[in-house]
């Protein structure tokens, strides 16, 4: 037996499970249009590939992604590009983004696959292939794959954990794909222990899926496959956090900030693992994924769902209860409600939840905090969630880091068994996204400040410069003068000019920078002073301060060179 | 308002943690009824009618909803703790100053539930026992359990001498200190029929209760451990040390912890969250603190027992504790990998 390790805090909600795995997955029907977002997973936003009119086959590039830290985007099935245009997004804020609208032919023809021969490749090769498959993080985060097959800096990984923990209420998918379709987790589990050398690889699954875990187990048995290990885990959200399975695995922390890889584990989920072998294998980007439709609903099921796809019509597949009154994405822990039912269904999309006052009742009135101290025994990152609720409320957002605000994974326990019934992450939310908005205009103030003191200092810079010329050029000078006047000393009459005392040839030059200076000032001066504004004006006046210097430069280069010429004239 | 994940909400309120601890507190009041009579009924009663009337008051003052404040049960377990923690034949007027107090003047100046950086039940006890001290120490004796006198005493004018005693704290630190020089505690304790087995007559079965009440409440998960067992450890701990070094000077272990306030200020007093340390080793520190101090008085000063001194004291230095008992988060724990 595997010995596991105990993560703090955490809950036990009820997991309304079992009304939506009875069912067997089903596929979706075709449905006539398909909206997918170019930006659905995290980092850039892909580059749109076609335009309204193109044909396109199922399975074709639509996205290119936009830099290292961003994935393609296909299309869902074969059909006419109506249009490349904002819509909706599936997001809380009901802001749009650029979406692919693709009308569907009927015909769902895919485009030519390519499989890779993975083994034999470098491995940039293989990361390029994943990024261009569209293959994301689907536990929810949709963090790009590829940037995390990836051995870590040792060159080889000790544990690589795969998470089919599923530890939020109502979501089945990643049960479902392991009883039916355990054999693509595996050989993905088995595909990523080779990419990232992995010492062993530990299946996590929560032991409130006990035909999960046996299916799994037969499937490894089966497949015959290596250092492979199914780990059924004690049923406590949120055990599928990544942070906590690998925890409860390995015995692990992996604080905040930090990458796994550096503690030698790195952690895909199950539906990412089997998403990688439809790339890597059979060459299938990523365009469709197992979502679970549940919540207030007659019929409860998992369906593999294109992206693209609207929410509304699979929840119409399931038969919405006449009360349902909202759409979440994700669980109720820590999903996100949708601005519309009309929104699609994309990578991150695990789960289309549909609520009711009756599911899930408005929270009763919020009462002041009596600091029981509930969330922190609940906290999963052992955190004190009604500190960070004080600082946060009172945005005292310096003491709030101090608490460390930003290890809060936004999970909901402490919420979940506030008393006081207050919203605690919605406070945590604030206050993170005041202090990202603050870092940005600080970080903005301090390009401007670095772009004007570079101004300041290019322009001293240039002063500096000049001075150092018109040193020069005077010593020079003066060194001509000198030579005159110690040949005129040795009775060379054949000197070019007529040697002029000492003081006077000092007083030529001197007289001479100041000429120029002056010279250089008017030029300097523009016409319009009396337009400037007082920056502009704090500008000149330290520029001339400095001009002063320079003439004060010259002059004292005039008078370190008369010393030298100083013995020949006396 | 948005409503925001999570939606799942587990069935917790306020009312019901409060709700729990009036209910913890029963075993206890049920002994202090069979040995002490009815009266700290009628002191309860008192107690809970001034309390929400004060918090109504109060709240229609502050424009807060009035209902769901008064339901929430925190002015009515402030006014519990009040009753059982004065005399039961204290007038009944000076249980309605205590009890304003506490929820006036402690509990909304200081902006109400959740935000009182002092235990009200114990401010008022401060307040009163030093503005009447007299009053405050007359308690009636054990198995005097004359209900009219009793009632007489809360609100008649009727001279209270016949029935009223000092509790064995009280009468235990006078016979030390004041009335005979050659005292010793043994000499006390075996003398008169102020003292029971292990405490006070009568009192140690209330301490019993309380003790039954509080361990429901640790099992209920409303309280945590940390705070009735660093308290009633480092009460032990003083009173049996100082006990083996001078016994006829200092009453033992057993007597410290179940006379006096010790049991309800174990399990009921220093456990309020709102005043009190939040972190497992703040509480530890803040509760040893509290039955520290309160053995201190108890041994050393002009008051018979010191739980509310202590408990104001160590209310005091609950920022302090709380902000350097923080404990370690997630990946930041010394010695994991």
């Amino acid at each position: 037996m595997r010995r596991l390790f105990n993560f703090h805090g955490g809950v036990k909600p009820p997991t309304h499970k079992t009304e939506s795995n009875r069912e067997p997955i089903a596929a979706a029907p075709l449905f006539a249009e398909y909206v997918v977002p170019l930006h659905q997973s995290i980092g850039g936003t892909p580059q749109p590939l076609v335009k309204a009119g193109d044909l396109v086959l199922k399975g074709q590039r639509i996205g290119e992604a936009d830099g290292n830290m961003s994935s393609a985007v296909h299309a869902p099935t074969s059909g006419v590009v109506k249009a490349v245009e904002m819509r909706t997004a599936a997001h809380s804020s009901g802001l749009s983004t650029l979406s692919v609208v693709i009308e569907a032919d009927g015909r769902d023809q895919w485009c030519e696959l390519k499989p890779l021969d993975w083994r034999s490749l470098p491995p940039a090769q293989v990361r390029e292939h994943l990024q261009n498959a569209g293959v994301v993080g689907l536990g929810g985060a949709v963090f790009p794959s590829h940037l995390k097959v990836n051995p870590g800096k040792q060159g080889h990984l000790d544990t690589l954990v795969i998470n089919g923990a599923e530890c939020e209420p109502f979501i089945t998918c990643d049960d479902m794909q392991m009883r039916e379709r355990g054999d693509t987790v595996v050989k993905g589990a088995a595909i990523l222990r080779d990419l990232t050398q992995a010492r062993q690889v530990l299946i996590g699954i929560e032991n409130n899926k006990p035909e999960a875990i046996a299916a799994m187990k037969a499937t490894v048995k089966a497949l015959g496959v290596e250092r492979i290990e199914i780990v059924p885990i004690p049923t406590r959200y949120p055990a599928g956090g990544a942070k906590q399975l690998i925890r409860v695995l390995t015995g692990i922390e992996v604080p905040h900030g930090h990458r796994s890889t550096d503690y030698g584990v790195q952690c895909f989920n199950s539906g990412t693992a089997a998403a990688i072998y439809d790339a890597l294998e059979l060459g299938k980007p990523l365009i469709s994924r197992i979502v679970t439709v549940a919540g207030n609903v007659d019929k409860p099921r998992n369906y593999e769902v294109l992206f693209g796809t609207a929410m509304k019509d699979m929840i119409a597949l399931v038969g919405p209860k006449p009360d349902a009154d909202r759409v979440i994405m994700g669980g109720p822990m820590m999903g996100y409600r949708m601005p519309n039912d009309a929104v699609p269904v994309v990578k991150a999309t695990n789960c289309i939840l549909v609520g009711s006052a009756a599911l899930f009742p408005p929270p009763p009135p919020e009462m002041p905090c009596i600091r029981c101290g509930e969330c922190a025994k609940a906290c999963p990152a052992d955190l004190a969630p009604f500190e960070l609720y004080w600082f946060s409320k009172a945005k005292i957002f310096g003491k709030a880091q101090e608490y460390h605000l930003f290890d809060c994974i936004e999970c909901g326990c402490c919420a979940f068994v506030c008393p006081s019934r207050i919203p605690l992450v919605d406070y945590y939310r604030f206050a993170k996204s005041e202090i990202w908005a603050r870092e940005r205009d600080n970080s903005a103030a301090d390009t401007a400040r670095r772009r004007y003191e570079f101004r300041l200092e290019r322009e001293e810079r240039e002063k500096r410069e000049k001075a150092a010329k018109l040193a020069a050029k005077a010593a020079e000078t003066k060194a001509k003068l000198a030579a005159a006047e110690a040949a005129a000393a040795s009775g060379d009459t054949t000197a070019p000019t007529p040697p002029p005392g000492a003081d006077d040839a000092k007083k030529a030059l001197i007289a001479a920078a100041m000429a120029k200076a002056q010279a250089q000032k008017a030029a300097a001066a523009p016409a319009n002073t009396a337009a400037l504004t007082a920056e502009q004006q704090a500008q000149v006046k330290e520029i001339e301060a400095r001009r002063a210097e320079v003439e004060a430069a010259v002059a004292q280069a005039a008078k370190t060179a008369k010393p030298e010429a100083k013995p020949d004239a006396e | 308002m948005l409503n925001n994940s999570p939606y799942l909400l587990k069935p917790a309120s306020v009312s019901s943690v409060m709700l729990r601890v009036l209910a913890a507190l029963i075993p206890g009041v049920v002994a202090y009824v069979w040995f002490f009579g009815s009266a700290v009924l009628v002191q309860l009663a008192i107690a809970s009618v001034a309390a929400v009337a004060g918090e109504a008051v109060m709240l229609s003052l502050r424009n807060k909803p009035v209902w769901l404040f008064v339901s929430d049960g925190s002015a009515l377990v402030t006014a519990w703790l009040i009753a059982l923690t004065f005399s039961p034949i204290v007038p009944w007027w000076l249980m309605v100053v205590a009890v304003l107090f506490a929820i006036v003047v402690v509990k909304h100046l200081f902006g109400g539930l959740g935000q009182n950086p002092f235990n009200p039940a114990m401010a008022a006890f401060c307040l009163m026992i030093v503005a009447y001290p007299q009053l405050m120490s007359q308690w009636p004796a054990v198995g005097f359990t004359d209900f009219a006198a009793q009632w007489q005493a809360i609100f008649g004018e009727r001279s209270l001498d016949a029935l009223v005693t000092a509790t064995p704290l009280d009468y235990l630190r006078t016979q030390l200190h004041t009335a005979d020089a050659r005292a010793t505690v043994a000499g006390v304790l075996g003398s008169g029929a102020t003292f029971g087995n292990i405490g006070g007559k009568g009192w140690e079965w209330v301490a019993a209760g309380y003790l039954a009440g509080g361990l429901w409440l640790v099992q209920q998960r409303i309280i945590t451990w940390h705070i009735p067992a660093a308290f009633l450890a480092m009460m032990a701990a003083a009173s049996g040390l100082a006990h083996l070094v001078s016994p006829e000077q200092f009453a033992g272990a057993v007597f410290h912890t179940f006379t006096g306030g010790a049991m309800l200020g174990a399990f009921f007093i220093a456990t309020d969250p709102v005043s009190g340390a939040t972190t497992p080793r703040g509480k530890l520190i803040y509760a040893a603190g509290i039955a520290l101090l309160t053995w201190i008085i108890r041994s050393f000063g002009a008051y018979p027992d010191g739980i509310a001194f202590a408990t104001l004291l160590m209310n005091i230095c609950v920022p302090l504790i709380d902000r350097s008992t923080q404990p370690p988060v997630f990946g930041h724990k010394k010695g994991r990998p």
